[in-house]
C-alpha cells in the first residue's frame, strides 16, 4: 500500500465555525470525499477522491467551504517535477497508459496571449457600434470560381452550399455519450437561438433534437456512429472528422458503461459494448480516399450540404490543408493543441501537435500562395477562450472559430479535468441520471446565449475601435494584429509585426 | 512581410521610408470633372478647382488623371515612367522594345516651378504588344501590359510606370497639386474628363511614385481616407496576382477595381455594391430579386469589401464613377451644370470653376455615381 500511496494535492478547508453539518455536500459530491460523522456530529473530507470540482464549494450554505493547494511537496527537483514523479508512480502500479481530460494544462506558449489588436485614433474614426451598424454574419463554404450571367446579363446565383451564421462562432464536435443529454439540449436551444450552429460530435442524433437541424452540424467520424441518411440529411453541414487537437493520431473510446439506452440507440451499437473510434479512417489512408468520401457524403445529400473536413493541427498542417482545399470539401476545421477532450492518453494531449494560432496562420497563407483560399473556408479551434481570441484568430485568417471547453464552462464545468470518470458532479460529462438532471437545460442554454451575446457586443466593440464595420474586413487582416515578446521566427509564421514596429 | 524596393527615394533623408517600405495613412482632397458630351475641356478647370483645397494637402504630394488626351495615339497604350537614370532607362526601354511596338517616345513636357523639386527622369511611351509576344504569353492584350507594368515596377529596380492606359494619363508629383499641374503644363492638355488628388500623408516618404492617382491601365483612382480593411484587401487581391508594392490604399483599391471589372466583368453598379456593399439590414429590406443580387455580391465578393473612411474617384475608359464609404466617413459633393459633372470634396471646389451649377447634392455613403459619356468620344 505505502509505495502507491500520492498525497492529494488539493484538500477541502472547511470552515468549522460556519459548518453547520447540513450535509449538501456529501449530497453533491459523486466522488463520495464527505462524509458526516454521527458520533461527533462533524463533516470530514477524504481528499484522496476529491477532483476539485467546486461543486460543494459552489453549494455550501455558509461558505464554509474552499478548495486549496494541499502544499504536499517532495524534495524540490526542477527535473522530476511532483507531476512526473506521480504518473510513473501510477504507471508502476497500474502499467498503463495514463488517460486525461480537457485541453492540456502545460505551460506551452498560448500566442494569443502574445498578440495585440490595433485601433484607430486620428486618421480614421472610429465607429461607435451603439450608434452605427456592425455586422458579424459570415459564411462559410468554398465561393464560386467564376460568376455566370443569364441571357439579360443578370447575375446567376451559382453559389455552392454554404453555412450562414450570424457571428463567427459554433459549439465545437462534443457527442452524445461523452456529454449527457441535457449539454446537448443546451447546445442545440443556444445555436438555434444565437443562429450559430453547435455539432453532433460521433455519437449521432438525438430523435429529440432533429428539430434543431437547421443550426446542426452532424459529425462523420472513423467508428461512423450513428450516421444513416436521415441523419446526414437533417443537418445545416455534415463534418468529417479526421483528427482531434488533443489527441492527434488517436481514436476514441467511450466505453461500454455508457453505451446505454438512447445512446446505444443513437450510436447504433448494443449496450455494454465499447465505442471505439480506430484512429484512422479505415476507408481513407490517403488524400484521393477523403476525396471519395466527401464525394459520397455529398452524394448523399444531394449537393445541399456543405462539408467539412476537422483535422488536428500537426506539424504539416498547411500541406495537409492545402490537400484538403482540393479535395472538394467546403471548409477545414483546423484543432490545436491545447483542444479538449472526454479523454485522451495524457502523453498525446501534452506532446503531440501544434497551437492552433500557428498552425493557422501557416494554413491561411498556404492557401493564399496557392490561390485556393477562396475554394475553402476556415475555422478555428484548440483553446478559444474569449472574444479577443475571436478577433485574432479572425485576423490571422479564419473565418469562424469552434468553442468547446469555453461553453462547458459556461454551463457549469470547473475545469476538474476528470470528465473520464463519468461523475461530472455538474452534470456536463456523465450520463448517470441522478447527476445530468443537475444541469437545467433552460438555465443552461441560457447562460450560453449570454455567453456569446456578450462575446457579440465584445467584437463589435473591437471591431469598430479598429474603424472596422463588417467581420469580413477583419478576415486575414494581419495588419490589425502586433506580436509582443515573440522571436522574429514565430512573428514571420504569424505573418504579424512586433509592437512598436513601423 | 511585402518588403520591395522600387528605386531610390528622391532626396531624402536616410532614416526616411517611402511608400513600399511602410504603410503611411493619408488624408486628402479630391476632385473631378466630366463633360458626358465628350466635349474636350483644358486642364486649366481642374488646376484650378484642387487649388481651392489647398488646406486638405500638405505639399507631400499631387496629381492628375486626364482622360481623353492622347486622340492621335488613342489605339496605343500610352506608358508614363520614372527614371531614377538613364543607366535605368537604357535598361527599361530595352525591355519594352522587347514587348512591345514604340510608336513613340518622348520626355513628358515639364516647366520648372520653384515647389517642385527633385524630379526624376520622366519619358512618355506609345506602345502596343508585339503580335509574336502576344500570342506567346496566351494572354489577351490588356492583361499583357498589365503583366509587363508589374514586372518594370517590380523588377527594373529605378523605374517607375504610374500611367499605362490608352488615351488618358496620369500626372504626378511630390508638391502641392496646383504646382504639380503647372508643372506637367496640364494646361495645354485637353480631354473629356480629369481627376485630381492633393495629399495629405502623415509621413514623409516623397516619392513622386507615391503621389496619387494611381493606375492599372486605363483605370485610375484618386481617394480621400484611410480604410480600416486594407491588409484583408491587399491579402485577398494578392492571390489574383496582383502585387501591392506601395502599401497604399489607393493602390488596393484600383487593383480590385481592375479585378472586378476587367477580370470578373462586374458592372460599377456591381463593383459599387461590392467595396461599399449595402448593410445585411439593408439587404434584407430588398425586393426578393434585388436582395439575392446583392446577397451574391457580398458573399461571392466578402473579401472585396471596403471598411473605413474613404471617398474615391475611378477614372475608366468611357466614364467616371465617384463612390463614398457605406457610413459616408468622408466628404463629397456633387454638382452639374448642362453636360458636366463635377465632383469634389468641398462645394467651394465646384463653384470656383461654375458658379452657376444647375445642381449640387451629396450622394448618401455607399451609393455610387457614375457618370458615362453619351456616346463614344
Amino acid at each position: 500500500m505505502a509505495v502507491n500511496f500520492i498525497y492529494p494535492e488539493y484538500e477541502a478547508a472547511r470552515n468549522y465555525d460556519r459548518c453547520i453539518a447540513c450535509r449538501v455536500c456529501e449530497r453533491q459530491c459523486a466522488n463520495e470525499a464527505h462524509e458526516y460523522l454521527e458520533d461527533i456530529g462533524k463533516m470530514a473530507c477524504d481528499d484522496t477522491k476529491c477532483v476539485n470540482c467546486h461543486r460543494c464549494v459552489a453549494l455550501c450554505p455558509t461558505r464554509a467551504l474552499k478548495i486549496v493547494s494541499s502544499g504536499n511537496t517532495y524534495k524540490e527537483n526542477a527535473n522530476w517535477d511532483s507531476k512526473t514523479i506521480n504518473e510513473l508512480y501510477k504507471q508502476a502500479e497500474s502499467g498503463g497508459v495514463l488517460l486525461s481530460s480537457m485541453g492540456s494544462p502545460c505551460g506551452h506558449p498560448v500566442y494569443f496571449d502574445k498578440i495585440l489588436i490595433n485601433a484607430s485614433q486620428v486618421t480614421n474614426p472610429s465607429i461607435d457600434p451603439l450608434r452605427e451598424p456592425m455586422e458579424t454574419k459570415v459564411f462559410l463554404g468554398a465561393k464560386p470560381r467564376e460568376i455566370e450571367r443569364g441571357k439579360n446579363g443578370e447575375l446567376i446565383n451559382n453559389l455552392p452550399p454554404m453555412l450562414c451564421l450570424s457571428m463567427p462562432v459554433m459549439f465545437s464536435a462534443m457527442s452524445y455519450g461523452s456529454l449527457s443529454y441535457n449539454a446537448h439540449e443546451c447546445l442545440a436551444r443556444a445555436a438555434q437561438k444565437l443562429e450559430i450552429c453547435y455539432n453532433t460530435g460521433e455519437g449521432g442524433l438525438h430523435e429529440n433534437f432533429y428539430q434543431y437541424g437547421a443550426n446542426t452540424i452532424v459529425q462523420v467520424a472513423s467508428g461512423r456512429f450513428g450516421v444513416h441518411p436521415q441523419y446526414l440529411n437533417s443537418g445545416a453541414a455534415i463534418e468529417i472528422k479526421m483528427g482531434q487537437g488533443a489527441k492527434p493520431g488517436i481514436g476514441g473510446h467511450l466505453p461500454g458503461t455508457k453505451i446505454i439506452g438512447d445512446i446505444s440507440r443513437t450510436r447504433m451499437i448494443p449496450e455494454g459494448s465499447d465505442a471505439i473510434s480506430p484512429a484512422p479512417h479505415h476507408d481513407i489512408y490517403s488524400i484521393e480516399d477523403l476525396r471519395q468520401l466527401v464525394y459520397s457524403l455529398k452524394e448523399a445529400t444531394g449537393y445541399k450540404k456543405p462539408i467539412i473536413v476537422k483535422i488536428a493541427a500537426v506539424h504539416n498542417v498547411a500541406a495537409i490543408a492545402s490537400g484538403i482545399a482540393r479535395s472538394g470539401a467546403d471548409i477545414i476545421a483546423i484543432d490545436g493543441f491545447r483542444g479538449g477532450t472526454g479523454a485522451a492518453p495524457t502523453r498525446t494531449r501534452d506532446h503531440v501537435g501544434i497551437p492552433i494560432e500557428l498552425a493557422l496562420a501557416s494554413v491561411d497563407q498556404r492557401l493564399r500562395d496557392e490561390g485556393i483560399r477562396d475554394d475553402i473556408s476556415i475555422i478555428a479551434g484548440g483553446s478559444i477562450r474569449s472574444s479577443a481570441d475571436i478577433i485574432k484568430a479572425i485576423a490571422l485568417g479564419a473565418d469562424c472559430v469552434y468553442i468547446g471547453t469555453a461553453a462547458l464552462l459556461a454551463l457549469g464545468c470547473h475545469l476538474c479535468r476528470t470528465c473520464y470518470s463519468g461523475k461530472c458532479n455538474w452534470g456536463i460529462a456523465t450520463q448517470e441520471a441522478k447527476l445530468v438532471k443537475r444541469l437545467n437545460p433552460e438555465i443552461g442554454y441560457t447562460r450560453l446565449y449570454n455567453l456569446l451575446t456578450a462575446w457579440r457586443h465584445e467584437i463589435k466593440e473591437m471591431l469598430g475601435g479598429m474603424g472596422i464595420n463588417s467581420i469580413e474586413s477583419l478576415k486575414g487582416n494581419r495588419l490589425m494584429l502586433r506580436g509582443v515578446g515573440l522571436n522574429e521566427k514565430e512573428l514571420d509564421v504569424l505573418g504579424i509585426k512586433h509592437a512598436g514596429d513601423k | 512581410m511585402g518588403q520591395s524596393n522600387i528605386g531610390q527615394s528622391y532626396g531624402n533623408g536616410e532614416n526616411r521610408y517611402k511608400e513600399g517600405q511602410i504603410r503611411i495613412p493619408a488624408g486628402c482632397a479630391i476632385s473631378g470633372i466630366i463633360d458626358k458630351s465628350g466635349r474636350r475641356m483644358s486642364g486649366e478647370a481642374i488646376i484650378k478647382s484642387i487649388a481651392v483645397m489647398r488646406e486638405r494637402s500638405n505639399g507631400l504630394g499631387g496629381g492628375f488623371a486626364a482622360y481623353g488626351i492622347y486622340p492621335e495615339y488613342k489605339d496605343y497604350y500610352a506608358l508614363h515612367i520614372f527614371y531614377d537614370s538613364s543607366h535605368i532607362k537604357r535598361e527599361c526601354e530595352e525591355f519594352l522594345e522587347r514587348h512591345f511596338d514604340i510608336i513613340n517616345l518622348s520626355k513628358i513636357p515639364t516647366r520648372k516651378m520653384k515647389g517642385i523639386t527633385d524630379e526624376p527622369l520622366i519619358w512618355r511611351y506609345f506602345v502596343t504588344p508585339l503580335p509574336t509576344k502576344l500570342a506567346e504569353s496566351q494572354l489577351d492584350e490588356r492583361e499583357f501590359t498589365a503583366k509587363c507594368m508589374f514586372r518594370i515596377n517590380t523588377h527594373i529596380e529605378g523605374a517607375y510606370v504610374f500611367s499605362g492606359g490608352k488615351n488618358m494619363g496620369v500626372f504626378k508629383a511630390v508638391g502641392y497639386p496646383e504646382d504639380v499641374g503647372r508643372f506637367y503644363r496640364l494646361e495645354d492638355y485637353e480631354g473629356w474628363c480629369f481627376t485630381a488628388h492633393g495629399r495629405y500623408p502623415t509621413n514623409t516618404p516623397g516619392w513622386w511614385g507615391g503621389a496619387h492617382p494611381f493606375a492599372l491601365l486605363d483605370y485610375s483612382v484618386v481617394h480621400n481616407g484611410e480604410i480600416s480593411s486594407y491588409d484583408a484587401n491587399r491579402r485577398a487581391i494578392e492571390m489574383y496576382g496582383y502585387k501591392c508594392t506601395l502599401q497604399t490604399d489607393t493602390e488596393v483599391i484600383t487593383y480590385i477595381i481592375d479585378y472586378l471589372h476587367r477580370k470578373k466583368g462586374l458592372t460599377f453598379e456591381e463593383i459599387a455594391s461590392v467595396i461599399a456593399a449595402p448593410f445585411w439590414k439593408t439587404i434584407e429590406r430588398m425586393t426578393p430579386k434585388k436582395r439575392q443580387i446583392h446577397e451574391y455580391l457580398r458573399v461571392t465578393f466578402s473579401a472585396q469589401l471596403i471598411t473605413g473612411p474613404f471617398s474615391i474617384l475611378v477614372g475608366f475608359e468611357g466614364g467616371l464613377m465617384a463612390l463614398g464609404d457605406r457610413l459616408k466617413l468622408r466628404s463629397m459633393v456633387v454638382g452639374e451644370k448642362g453636360d458636366i459633372v463635377y465632383i469634389a470634396s468641398e462645394e467651394a471646389a465646384m463653384r470656383i470653376i461654375e458658379p452657376n451649377l444647375d445642381a449640387v447634392w451629396a450622394p448618401k455613403g455607399g451609393q455610387p455615381v457614375i457618370i458615362c459619356l453619351n456616346q463614344e468620344k
